[in-house]
C-alpha cells in the first residue's frame, strides 16, 4: 500500500514537473501577465481581477479577430510580496509582454521595482499605494520617500487622493462636526488614506475627535474603537479601509446603540455583496468610488451580466479597473502600432509615450488621462447606501 | 461607566478565547501534542452551521449538531491519517505536520467554498415589540450595554469546563486518558488502548472546537477560509498563559487575555494592544513558566 502511494506520488510529481515545459511557443499574440492574490485572505480581490481581465481579453479576441490578440496569465501572488517577485520571474520566463500588475499595494510596491528595472511596462489596476509609483511627496514628512519608477503606472486612484478628496467632500457637503477616524494602521493602503486626510483635515480644519487603529491580528473585535468615537460624541465615522472589517464595525456599532454617520472609500465598495450580510446596518453609508455595478449605462450593465454569467457574483471595483486596465492597454497598443513580435522593452517605450498622452474611457470614469507621475486623473463619485443598493449622492 | 464597558467587552473577547482553547489544551493535555489545526477545525465546523441555517433554513441548533458530527470526523480523521504514524516520531515532525494541516484546510476550504467572505446569521437576538431585533442588553438608559452572546459564551465556556473537568477525572475513558498523558506505555501496559484513547480525545476536542466555531462567529460574524487561524493562535497564547493542559486554566487565560487586550487598547493605545497582550504573556511565564494554573513540574536530577 505504502509503496503504491510512493510510486503513484511520484508519478504525479514527475508528469507536473513535464507539464511545467512546453507551451513556450510563439503565439503571435501580445502577452500581458498579471500577478495577484488568488489564495489567501486577500484571494476576494486577486480573483476579481483576474476575472474582469479575463472577461476584457476575451472581447478583444472576439471582437478583433484579424488585429492584435490578447493572451492573458495570471500567477498566484497570495499577497505576499516575495511571492509576487518570483510570478513575475515565472510571467516573464513565459514571454510576458505587458505586465498587468500586481493586484495590492504590498506586492506592488516589489513588483514594481523588478518591472522598472527590466523596462516593462506595467499598469496596476488596483495596488494604490504611493510607493507603487515612486516619487510621490509623503503628506507628513513633504519628502520624496521612493524615486519615480518611470514604467509604472495606475488604473485606481492613488490613495491620498482619496483621503484628501474625502476629507474635502465631507467639509464641501458639512457632513459632521465631530469626526472620527478608525483604520488599519498594518496597512499601506489605510495608513495612505488616513495620512492624507489627516493632513487635509487639518488644513479644512475639520474637527477630527477620535482616531483608532487596528491590524491584520486585531480586525475582529472593534469595541474599544467603537467606544472612543462613541465617548468623543463623535457624529461621522471615517473608515478608510476594505469592507471586510467595515462589515463587523457597522455590525458592532449597531450593538452598541451607536449610530453615526459612515464614510467610507472604494474598498467600502463590496459590503453590499457579502454573502449573509444584513444590508440594512449599511443603510446610510456614504462612499467614494470610481465603479458602481449598479449603474444604468450600457457598458457597465454588460460587463455585469456577463461577470455574473461567468463568475456567479457581482463585479467589484478591482474587477472593473484590471477590465479597464486591459482596455487600456490595447488601445495604447493599437494606436501605436505594437505587434506581437516586439520585445517587452520596446513596448514600453510606446505604451509610457502613448498613456502620458491619450484619453481614455472605461467603466471606472470617463475621459480618464494620465500624468508622468503613474496617476489617472479621473473623478470618483460619491454614492449612498439607500435600500441596499448605491445611489449617487449629488 | 465606560470602564465597566470595557470590562465585559473585554470578558466578551475572551471568552471566544477562552473556549477555543479549552480545545487546544484538552488535546495538549493528553495526546501532548499541539494541534495547530484546530482552529481550522473551527473553521470548518463555522462552515458547516453557515450552511446549514443560511443556505439550507435548518433550525441554529440542528447547525450546531451537524457541525458537530462533521468536525468530530474531520478530526478523527486527521489524527488518523496525519498524526497517528507520527506516534513515534519526535515531536517537532509531529508540530509540523500539525501546521501543515493546518494550511491544507485553510486552502481545502478556499477551494470548496471560494475566499469570498460570509456573513454569518446573529443566532442569539430577541424580537422587539416593534418588530426589529436586539442582540444585547442594556443596563443604565442604555450606557452599557451587555451583547447575548458574551453571556452565552460565558455559560458555555462553563459547562464545557465542569463537564471536562468531570470526565477527566470521573469517567474510566477520562482516567484511561489521564493514563496516557502521564505514560503512554506504561497505560498500555495497564491494558488502555493507547490509540483508540488519543482518537477520542481529538473527536472530544473536535467537536469542542465545532461549538466554539459557532459561538465564536456569532460574535464576530464574518466568515473566510482563515477565520480560525488568529483566534486559534490568540487562544493557544491565551491556553499557555492560563497554564497549557489545565482546564480552568484555558478559561481563565482566555478571559484574562480578552480583557488585557481591550483594556490596552482602551487605556493605552490602539496600536500597542497586541504588543501589550503579549508583554503580558511573557512577564507571565518569567514568573510562573507553566502558566497561572499550570503544574510545575520539578525535574528529578
Amino acid at each position: 500500500m505504502k509503496k503504491f502511494l510512493a510510486l503513484t506520488m511520484a508519478a504525479v510529481m514527475s508528469v507536473s514537473l513535464l507539464a511545467g515545459c512546453g507551451g513556450n511557443k510563439d503565439s503571435g499574440k501580445l502577452k500581458i501577465g498579471g500577478a495577484g492574490p488568488l489564495t489567501g485572505g486577500a484571494a476576494i480581490y486577486g480573483n476579481a481581477a483576474k476575472n474582469g481581465a479575463t472577461i476584457a481579453a476575451e472581447e478583444i479576441n472576439a471582437a478583433n479577430p484579424n488585429g492584435l490578440q490578447i493572451e492573458l496569465r495570471y500567477e498566484d501572488d497570495t499577497h505576499d510580496p516575495e511571492k509576487s517577485v518570483n510570478a513575475y520571474n515565472t510571467l516573464k520566463g513565459w514571454g510576458m509582454q505587458v505586465f498587468l500588475g500586481s493586484v495590492t499595494s504590498a506586492p506592488g510596491v516589489a513588483t514594481s521595482v523588478e518591472a522598472n528595472a527590466d523596462h516593462m511596462f506595467y499598469l496596476t489596476p488596483s495596488a494604490s499605494s504611493t510607493d507603487v509609483l515612486g516619487g510621490v511627496v509623503n503628506p507628513l514628512t513633504g519628502t520624496v520617500d521612493v524615486e519615480r519608477k518611470d514604467t509604472i503606472f495606475q488604473m485606481c486612484f492613488v490613495d491620498p487622493n482619496q483621503g484628501s478628496a474625502s476629507a474635502q467632500y465631507i467639509f464641501d457637503q458639512k457632513l459632521g462636526d465631530k469626526i472620527a477616524v478608525i483604520y488599519k494602521n498594518d496597512d499601506v493602503y489605510s495608513t495612505g488614506v488616513f495620512n492624507s486626510f489627516d493632513a487635509k483635515a487639518k488644513e479644512l480644519g475639520l474637527n477630527v475627535v477620535s482616531v483608532t487603529t487596528f491590524t491584520e491580528d486585531t480586525q475582529t473585535d472593534f469595541s474599544v474603537q467603537i467606544n472612543d468615537a462613541k465617548a468623543a460624541g463623535a457624529d461621522l465615522l471615517f473608515l478608510p479601509m476594505y469592507y471586510q472589517p467595515a462589515s463587523l464595525i457597522l455590525a458592532q456599532s449597531a450593538a452598541a446603540g451607536f449610530a453615526p454617520k459612515y464614510f467610507g472609500i472604494d474598498g467600502m465598495d463590496g459590503i453590499l455583496t457579502l454573502e449573509g450580510f444584513d444590508t440594512s446596518l449599511a443603510e446610510g453609508v456614504m462612499l467614494l468610488t470610481p465603479f458602481n455595478a449598479d449603474s444604468e449605462d450600457a457598458a457597465t450593465k454588460s460587463f455585469v451580466e456577463k461577470y455574473q454569467a461567468a463568475y456567479g457574483d457581482a463585479p467589484n471595483q478591482f474587477a472593473a479597473d484590471a477590465y479597464d486596465c486591459v482596455y487600456a492597454i490595447y488601445q495604447a497598443a493599437t494606436k501605436t502600432g505594437v505587434t506581437a513580435d516586439m520585445s517587452a522593452s520596446d513596448i514600453c517605450d510606446k505604451l509610457v509615450a502613448e498613456f502620458t498622452s491619450m484619453t481614455f474611457n472605461g467603466l471606472t470614469g470617463e475621459g480618464m488621462t494620465w500624468a508622468a507621475d503613474g496617476t489617472v486623473t479621473k473623478s470618483p463619485k460619491g454614492m449612498v447606501i439607500k435600500d441596499g443598493a448605491y445611489v449617487g449622492m449629488d | 461607566m465606560s470602564f465597566l464597558n470595557n470590562l465585559i467587552n473585554g470578558i466578551g473577547l475572551g471568552s471566544v478565547y477562552a473556549i477555543i482553547a479549552l480545545g487546544y489544551t484538552m488535546v495538549y493535555g493528553i495526546a501532548k501534542m499541539l494541534n495547530f489545526a484546530h482552529g481550522d477545525v473551527i473553521m470548518v465546523g463555522a462552515y458547516v452551521c453557515f450552511f446549514a441555517s443560511s443556505t439550507y433554513g435548518l433550525h441554529p441548533l440542528v447547525g450546531v449538531l451537524l457541525a458537530m458530527a462533521v468536525c468530530t470526523v474531520l478530526g478523527v480523521v486527521i489524527e488518523r491519517l496525519a498524526y497517528k504514524p507520527l506516534r513515534q516520531a519526535p515531536s517537532l515532525a509531529v508540530l509540523i505536520t500539525a501546521i501543515g494541516m493546518s494550511y491544507f484546510l485553510q486552502n481545502a476550504a478556499q477551494l470548496l467554498w471560494t475566499p469570498n467572505p460570509k456573513v454569518f446569521p446573529a443566532f442569539f437576538t430577541l424580537a422587539n415589540p416593534d418588530g426589529t431585533s436586539r442582540t444585547g442588553v442594556d443596563l443604565f438608559g442604555g450606557q452599557l450595554t451587555v451583547r447575548f452572546t458574551t453571556i452565552v459564551n460565558l455559560l458555555v465556556c462553563i459547562v464545557i469546563m465542569v463537564l471536562l473537568t468531570w470526565f477527566t477525572g470521573n469517567t474510566k475513558m477520562g482516567k484511561a486518558m489521564r493514563a496516557c498523558s502521564e505514560n503512554k506505555d506504561a497505560a498500555r501496559l495497564m491494558g488502555i488502548d493507547v490509540n483508540f484513547t488519543i482518537s477520542i480525545t481529538f473527536a472530544i476536542g473536535s467537536a469542542l472546537a465545532a461549538i466554539a466555531g459557532v459561538l465564536f462567529l456569532s460574535s464576530y460574524q464574518t466568515l473566510v477560509p482563515t477565520t480560525g487561524s488568529m483566534p486559534g493562535i490568540k487562544a493557544f497564547t491565551a491556553a499557555v498563559f492560563g497554564g497549557i493542559g489545565s482546564i480552568p486554566g484555558a478559561f481563565l487565560g482566555g478571559v484574562l487575555l480578552g480583557v488585557i487586550e481591550i483594556m490596552a487598547g482602551a487605556y493605552i493605545s490602539t496600536q500597542l494592544a497586541n504588543a501589550i497582550v503579549f508583554a503580558v504573556l511573557i512577564i507571565t511565564l518569567l514568573v510562573r513558566p507553566a502558566g497561572l494554573l499550570g503544574k510545575q513540574v520539578r525535574e528529578k536530577v
